[in-house]
């Protein structure tokens, strides 16, 4: 905690910065612009600190950009801080998306909107199996962790057993496969290593 | 307001499944909105979710959308807060449980177990969605020529899919 700063910023400082970092966030990877502005810019929080709110959020349903802005706002100013940080991460998002239906439901824009949308959602495919498969390289490891994401695969393509069943079932068995081990020699470290391979 | 009621339920659901991020909850999401209760068909599904690759901050706020599309600015409303808000109180009770639970010999085993469970349902959503988005050759193209850009350069990947609209209008109508 070397870096943190001795003031806690106000309530509308973090609606304001997360308001900011909510607008520019484009292309994805939030949780890179949310480093830059509240650990480089802001000095709002240390980088073991941003990590584990990080590895926090990865394990909570919901998603990053959100855990992280609601842990990161609890943490500066209480709950205040959570829903103000939450309301300025989701808002300039929610009036594209407003605006963006509003478009989509004119008949008049929509065999163009179609055919646009044809050529982003192909390319949203690419962009998304490389987020995926840049995440899979960094932190998958081992007989196991290949054969979970097998199982998860096979059972949402091929069993169709749906996503509840699948999470449930899937779920259930890898954390019983890694299961808290009584002898256990330095799980503060492996703990670290797969902190650090999220990023 | 029944309509209301469908969407604040169905959302508020999905939300619980998005462990790693929003494609995991992407199969069930087409169950419920596209056979259940047909607010959209699977390809309008398709391309209102891409929408959301195109929008700064949290991609899923693409819920808004559909929203928005099925019921008006109330729907994108109640879209976006069935979505948001349950999963952030549990995310709010959990981060002030964080001090109690750091030495709870589980919590690796959860962060440990759930790590290929979340890639593997991502996956799983990304078959179900190319199935429906990589038709034909140029979607094909495009599809890979973004996947190889972005794992291999630093380039915004928002240009790849502006530019990939601009293709789509010219040649994909």
């Amino acid at each position: 905690m070397l870096r943190r700063s001795v003031k806690k910023p106000s309530v509308l400082a973090i609606f304001l910065t997360f308001l900011e970092i909510g607008a520019i966030s484009f292309g994805g990877g939030v949780v890179a612009y949310l480093r830059e502005y509240l650990v480089r810019k802001k000095k709002w929080f240390d980088d073991v600190e941003f990590l584990e709110i990080t590895s926090i959020s990865n394990t909570l349903p919901g998603l990053n950009a959100t855990n992280i802005a609601i842990l990161g706002g609890d943490r500066l100013a209480g709950w205040a801080g959570a829903s103000a940080a939450m309301l300025g991460m989701c808002l300039p998002a929610f009036i594209f998306m407003v605006l963006a239906g509003i478009v989509y439901s004119q008949s008049s824009a929509r065999p163009l909107a179609t055919a646009a949308l044809r050529g982003v959602a192909a390319a949203a495919t690419g962009l998304l199996a490389a987020t995926w498969f840049k995440i899979g390289k960094r932190s998958l490891h081992g007989f196991y962790d290949a054969f979970f994401v097998l199982a998860a695969v096979l059972g949402i393509n091929y069993f169709k057993w749906g996503v509840p069943i699948t999470l449930l079932a899937v779920g259930a068995l890898a954390i019983f496969t890694y299961r808290p081990q009584p002898a256990e020699a330095k799980p503060a470290h492996e703990e670290d290593e797969w902190i650090h391979s999220l990023h | 307001m029944d309509t209301l009621a469908a969407l604040a339920r169905v959302f508020a659901y999905l939300s619980f499944l998005t462990i790693g991020g929003g494609m995991a909850a992407y199969p069930e999401m087409k169950v419920q909105v596209v056979q259940v209760h047909r607010w959209l068909t699977n390809p309008q599904l398709v391309h209102i979710y891409s929408t959301g690759q195109m929008s700064p901050g949290p991609n899923m706020m693409m819920v808004a959308q559909i929203g928005q599309i099925v019921s008006g600015f109330p729907g994108a409303v109640v879209c976006a807060l069935a979505f948001f808000v349950p999963t952030g109180i549990l995310t709010f009770g959990i981060g002030r449980l964080w001090k109690k639970l750091e030495h709870w010999p589980w919590r690796v085993s959860i962060q440990k177990g759930l790590a290929p469970v979340a890639i593997g349902l991502a996956i799983g959503g990304l078959i179900t969605f190319g199935r429906t988005s990589l038709t034909g050759w140029l979607t094909l193209v495009i599809g890979f020529a973004t996947f190889a850009a972005v794992a291999r350069t630093k380039i915004n990947p928002v240009f790849f899919i502006l530019g990939a609209g601009v293709i789509g209008v010219f040649a994909l109508r």
